[in-house]
């Protein structure tokens, strides 16, 4: 019911592909997805693993809903320990895959140990079985997905894949379903590089049961009419997907600009989700071709654009003329305003080479844009970019750069450390705008407060999505706080943290939570699964979510020092807009955080607080 | 207005109803040859493995559909036409006037020139009848021996096996279905037939049937013999034309008919296996002996007789087979031409086969094997003549991409 | 029959709902790959197509049908799984591959319109399948593209 009740594991290193019945006892306590496959996770590995090691893991693992007639129900999760982070590394993804990968029968796949030769898994139902991917080895996404349903004559194959980069070792590859759907962030795709795998196809036909049908159906028409009643899911989000942040955030004073050194980007409009929709002055067509749903969504947010033919990027590049995934907000923003480009097209060509060959576009974007002031201050010279002038704004560059992490030159490579790394190595360690290694998305922690709060304290590094303030600060939901005060944030991101998690947990899109409270999707849980999901217990799951996965971090030898944010986020002041003249009070928020977590003043769970949530 | 049908097959059944939906007061005659309830020879393999039992077959259940239509079932078979002074002459003396006049007398089996084949342990598989002696000498365990893999052996021999018989397989050519499949496919299954435990024996022929001691004894061409508790003969048809005979009517194997199904009699015509018409894929004249075609131009000589003008577009041979769960198919010109394009893509490992055939930036014949969505697109693509614009290009690379071309073509997205 | 699936490929988005509701009632599971209608993702044209049948005049799978498994209710035409033997020669004799054979059940499925009430229509967010009058321009476009593919003997008259 809802579970497949079957999980998979794959030994690379033997060939071996076994069935196991799903623990239910966990999944009891954990739920499904994130939660789950974490609870696995860290039963199987030693925290201290180092990510690109046969001993790390990976696991591909979709949630109870996943797959059912829930709306935005086809999420599944790629859980490992990332190897930019060095933390536990957790990225969602929708499209089709997970959805087909339930349907198969399967609720996650264990990846272990490391392939001698390149491969491919192939999972048709009950049958698994790896091939030969010497022949797709070194090349894209795009080419692997085509390649394999050629080979096997199954053109209905969901297939989620790596591209060149996560097999070279760029530490911020990512795995990419349906050719543009990505699990995008920490790395999860180098670790499959790492392993040998190249891609999982699935072709499932087995179909999805859920406890109590009558229930069921009802609860997802009463929460599919909230999403249909709803402005944001119901209009906004159609209409601009999430790239209706860009000029609200732009106004806000929250968009980082130039590696943050501004808050504002006086381009945001010429690369915003209205922009989209707008005649382009040479062809005439709008960037936007349609909006696009994954598996079961009824907000359909994506965005499939086509980029201008005669655009200097692709211009002698007929591959890339046609429509293909096209930028989201945090793209928009990693790829242009970080690096101060506001030209729509060479962000959408960039979008596509990410999609192409699996890379997260948001740490890109912000190693590109912190590369473009190691040049501006001369620490990274025309030798080291091998002749790209990396200045702020020039979208040659930019192009260029991404080109070059595509093509794995010498640059590349250098950008493939992602921001941390690459800015240490050079001697400005102050010009990574990370947190653990992972650099922080499009929403400047000086106009929104609450988010650096969420970014310093994150499992997986610097995210958005784990405890999206945003919603609240910005937007007003559940309801409005004010973004610039640090008054209430703990409380607020812990709220959230607990939400996400269990949202993360279901197989539905943390999307819906702009119109569902925990109110809206407990009944759905509820009805499917068997065991109790209150809205209680669920947050109460989620909260044990957080907790197993902050004591693996804490366990990999991570401390309270890394619960921080950059230097100029803390010390340099936003310079306009709204915010000026602020930093981020993280120390405000930070020890009231741990204290409503139950921790210590280090940061560790108290003995009460894990016995309290049953991780004792 | 009184129609007459000759023969309650497929094509005689479905022209009477047609009718009868045209006209609801002509007067219908429906002759009935077997004297059985009008069923589908095509059912019969699905008798034989235990899926249905006889009613099963039948085109219609219960019978009384004829009665409730007014379509008036006369067992009998004819034995004569007068097209002149427009009656019919049963064989027991009966004589019945008619208007229009639709010759659907289908096709019997016929035996390859080989002693010994008029034996009680030797059977066709072709009437309902042949079936039921059949299931009676095809029991668990017995020996049988099958003469022919064609496209109607092939069908039954997953019966046969269904019923627990000990088979073997003589085909005459190199490879299974050999008018319907390629080198490739044709092998393939083969060497799945042989995996799931059934003996193969091509380009092999059966030299002469001998019956003794309540068993057969099988010569064969390579000098072997086998021993047999049945023989089940499936090497050929021929339509049923011989009450046509001194009618003058113009026919070569089958009764020549046009595209309106009129044969060159006045107010004759014929449908289903006993007619010969125009082949879409080769424009010439022939006989293909399906299913589909027969109720297509039974449809169509309806129509005609009914006085609306409608035009047949050609009978286009197509075929789906499934033995011992692999699923093989073929449609128009399967093996293609000389001045055309092909497409292939082969997984023998996973039992997978598509074969395109291209002419003039069109679909004009293909051929898969363990395939089976939307596979009627392939009809859709070769009989509408599709132009396959950028389509041609793709698919030549990547043919498992059809239905995907279809719905592009044919939904107007492109 | 007065009303029917019209689908307006413009606005589908791909989700797939309508594959859902479609494999929910007639299987009681979630399961696009025994759904009625099939969603076509022509991603790089950026289009989604829904495809179903349409309910042809010329019924060529109801005409070939050997064992009379397939009826024609007020122009719906219904597979009864209990008759059907799985010969599968409907789905070749469908110029339009609407009808699919089913491995797992051994029998054949197509859009039966769900009784006079399409799951589809209902479950599809964005209104790109209609249930509606069958006079409706957008039915007649439909056709009218089937019609390119229509090998359909045509009446003159
Ligand atoms: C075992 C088997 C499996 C088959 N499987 C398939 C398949 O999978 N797909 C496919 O496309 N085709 C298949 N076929 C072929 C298909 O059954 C025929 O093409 C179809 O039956 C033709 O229909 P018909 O009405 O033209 O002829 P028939 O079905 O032969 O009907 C003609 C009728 O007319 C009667 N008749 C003949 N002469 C006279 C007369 N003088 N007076 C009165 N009545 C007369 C006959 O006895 C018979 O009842 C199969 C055939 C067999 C035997
Ligand atoms: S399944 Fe095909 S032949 Fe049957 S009614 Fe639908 S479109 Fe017509
Ligand atoms: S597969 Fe079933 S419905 Fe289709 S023609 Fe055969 S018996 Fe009839």
């Amino acid at each position: 019911m809802a579970w497949a009740k079957r999980i998979l594991r794959v030994n690379l290193t033997e060939g071996t592909c076994k069935a196991e019945p799903l623990n239910m006892d966990w999944a009891m306590d954990y739920l499904g997805q994130r939660g789950l496959a974490t609870k696995y996770f860290v039963e199987e590995v030693d925290p201290k693993v180092d990510p690109l090691s046969p001993e790390n893991k990976l696991i591909m693992t979709t949630g109870p809903l996943t797959g059912t007639g829930a709306s935005t129900a086809a999420r599944y999760s790629v859980v490992t320990k990332g190897p930019l982070t060095n933390c536990i590394a957790c990225s969602n993804s929708g499209g089709y895959f997970g959805a087909e990968l339930k349907n198969a029968g399967w609720d996650m796949i264990i990846f272990e140990g490391k392939a001698d030769k390149p491969v491919y898994l192939v999972i048709d139902d009950d049958e698994a079985e790896l091939h030969d991917a010497s022949e797709i080895w070194g090349t894209s996404v795009w080419h692997t997905d085509d390649w394999i349903k050629e080979k096997h004559q199954e053109p209905q194959f969901q297939i989620a894949a790596i591209g060149v980069p996560g097999e070279n070792g760029v530490l911020f590859s990512a795995v990419v379903n349906n050719k543009h759907r990505a699990a995008g962030r920490s790395g999860v795709g180098t670790v499959m590089g790492s392993k040998n795998l190249k891609a999982v196809a699935v072709r499932g036909t087995k179909g999805i049961t859920v406890n109590d049908p009558e229930a069921f159906e009802k609860a997802v028409n009463d929460a599919k009419a909230v999403i249909a009643g709803n402005a944001v899911t119901h209009e906004a989000l159609p209409t601009y997907g999430t790239q209706v942040l860009t000029n609200i955030i732009n106004e806000l004073g929250a968009l980082p600009t130039r590696n943050a050194q501004d808050v504002q980007f006086e381009k945001a409009n010429d690369i915003s989700g209205e922009a989209m929709h707008e005649p382009r002055r040479t062809d005439g067509k709008p960037n936007l071709v349609r909006n696009a749903g994954c598996f079961g969504c009824t907000i359909a947010c994506g965005r499939i654009s086509q980029i201008d033919p005669t655009h200097f990027s692709v211009k002698d590049k007929p591959q890339y003329h046609h429509a293909s995934g096209g930028v989201e907000y945090e793209n928009a923003w990693a790829l242009g305003a970080d690096t101060g480009v506001g030209d729509l097209e060479a962000l959408t060509y960039c979008n596509y080479r990410c999609n192409e060959h699996a890379l997260d576009p948001i740490t890109t974007g912000a190693t590109i844009a912190a590369a473009m002031e190691l040049y501006k201050i001369g620490a990274l010279t025309d030798e080291d970019t091998g002749g790209i002038k990396m200045e702020f704004g020039s979208a040659e560059a930019l192009v260029a750069a991404v080109d070059a992490i595509c093509d794995g030159t010498d640059f590349g490579k250098l950008l493939g450390l992602g921001s941390k790394r690459l800015c240490e190595k050079f001697g400005h360690p102050d010009l990574s705008m990370s947190v653990k290694g992972q650099e922080f998305p499009a929403y400047d922690p000086r106009g929104i407060q609450g988010m650096g709060l969420t970014y310093a304290t994150s499992n997986r590094g610097a995210c958005h999505l784990r405890s999206y303030t945003v919603a609240s600060e910005v937007l007003g939901i559940p309801e409005k706080t004010d973004p610039l005060v640090t008054d209430g944030k703990a409380g607020l991101v812990k709220v959230f943290q607990d939400l996400t998690a269990f949202v993360d947990s279901s197989g539905l899109c943390i999307f819906t939570t702009f119109a569902w409270s925990a109110e809206d999707i407990a009944p759905q849980i509820d009805a499917a699964c068997e065991g109790d999901w209150s809205v209680e217990n669920l947050m109460k799951v989620g909260e044990r979510i957080w907790n197993l996965e902050r004591k693996f971090n804490l366990d990999a030898g991570m401390t309270a020092e890394d619960d921080t944010l950059p230097k100029r986020i803390l010390k340099e002041a936003a310079k306009t807009g709204p915010a000026k003249g602020l930093v981020n009070g993280l120390d405000k928020m930070l020890p009231e955080y741990y204290e409503l977590r139950g921790w210590t003043p280090q940061g560790v769970p108290t003995e009460e607080t894990l016995s309290r949530l049953g991780l004792a | 207005m009184h129609h007459l049908i000759i023969g309650a097959g497929p094509a005689g059944v479905r022209a009477a109803e047609t009718l009868r939906k045209l006209d609801g007061q002509a007067k219908i005659t429906l002759i009935d040859g077997e004297g059985e309830a009008p069923y589908s020879r095509m059912a019969i393999p699905y008798y034989l493995s235990g899926k249905i039992d006889e009613q099963g077959t039948w085109l219609h259940r219960p019978v009384d559909f004829y009665a409730e239509n007014a379509i008036d079932l006369v067992p009998g078979r004819v034995a004569s036409v007068d097209a002149g002074a427009k009656t019919v002459t049963l064989e027991d003396g009966r004589s019945l006037a008619y208007d229009k006049l639709l010759l659907a007398s289908g096709a019997r089996a016929v035996n390859p020139p080989v002693e010994g084949l008029d034996g009680d342990l030797v059977h066709h598989c072709w009437t309902i009848d042949d079936a039921r002696r059949i299931a009676q000498l095809a029991h668990e365990g017995a020996r049988v021996v099958l003469m022919g893999a064609g496209f109607i052996g092939s069908i039954i021999l997953e019966s046969l096996v269904a019923r627990g018989a000990d088979l073997t397989v003589v085909e005459i050519e190199d490879r299974m279905v050999p008018r319907m499949l390629d080198e490739t496919a044709g092998s393939m299954l083969k060497r799945w037939c042989e995996k799931k435990g059934v003996k193969v024996l091509t380009s092999t022929r059966i030299g002469g049937v001998y019956e003794g001691g309540g068993e057969l004894n099988i010569a064969l061409s390579t000098g072997e013999a086998i021993k047999a508790d049945l023989l089940v003969v499936a090497a050929g048809v021929t339509p049923n034309i011989e009450c046509m005979h001194g009618t003058g009517v113009e026919s070569r194997s089958g009764v020549v008919v046009n595209s309106r199904m009129e044969t060159s009699l006045p107010d004759v015509w014929a449908a289903g296996d006993c007619a010969e018409g125009c082949d879409f894929s080769t424009g010439d004249l022939s006989t293909l002996a399906i299913q589909p075609v027969a109720v297509e131009q039974a449809r169509v000589a309806a129509q005609n007789m009914a006085g609306i003008a409608t035009e047949y577009h050609c009978a286009l041979p197509m075929n789906v087979l499934e033995t011992l769960g692999l699923i093989t198919t073929s449609f128009g010109k399967h093996d293609g031409l000389q001045t055309g394009e092909r497409a292939t893509a082969l997984d023998e490992e996973q039992w997978r086969y598509i074969r395109l055939e291209f002419h003039d930036g069109k679909l004009i014949g293909a051929q898969t094997a363990g395939h089976v969505n939307m596979i009627g697109c392939l009809r859709g693509l070769i009989q509408g003549r599709m132009p396959l614009g950028p389509w041609k290009d793709i698919l030549l690379r990547e043919p498992h991409r059809v239905a995907e071309a279809y719905v592009d073509l044919s939904r107007g997205v492109s | 029959m007065d009303k029917a699936l019209v689908i307006d490929v413009g606005k589908c988005t791909g989700c797939r709902q309508c594959e859902l509701a479609c494999s929910y009632e007639h299987t009681g599971t979630f399961n696009p790959a025994r759904s009625r209608i099939a969603v076509f993702d022509f991603h790089e044209k950026g289009r989604f197509v829904p495809y179903t049948c349409t309910q042809c005049d010329q019924a060529w799978c109801q005409q070939v049908c050997p064992v009379g498994a397939i009826t024609n209710e007020d122009g719906v035409k219904v597979v009864d799984a209990a008759t059907c033997v799985g010969c599968k020669v409907c789905t070749i004799a469908c110029p339009f591959g609407t009808v699919n054979y089913e491995p797992a059940t051994g029998k054949v499925i197509k859009c039966d319109l769900c009784g006079g009430e399409p799951a589809c229509a209902a479950a599809c967010p964005t209104e790109a399948i209609v249930f509606t009058d069958v006079s409706v321009q957008g039915f007649e476009k439909m056709r009218a593209w089937a019609e390119k593919t229509d090998t359909a003997p045509q009446a003159n008259a």
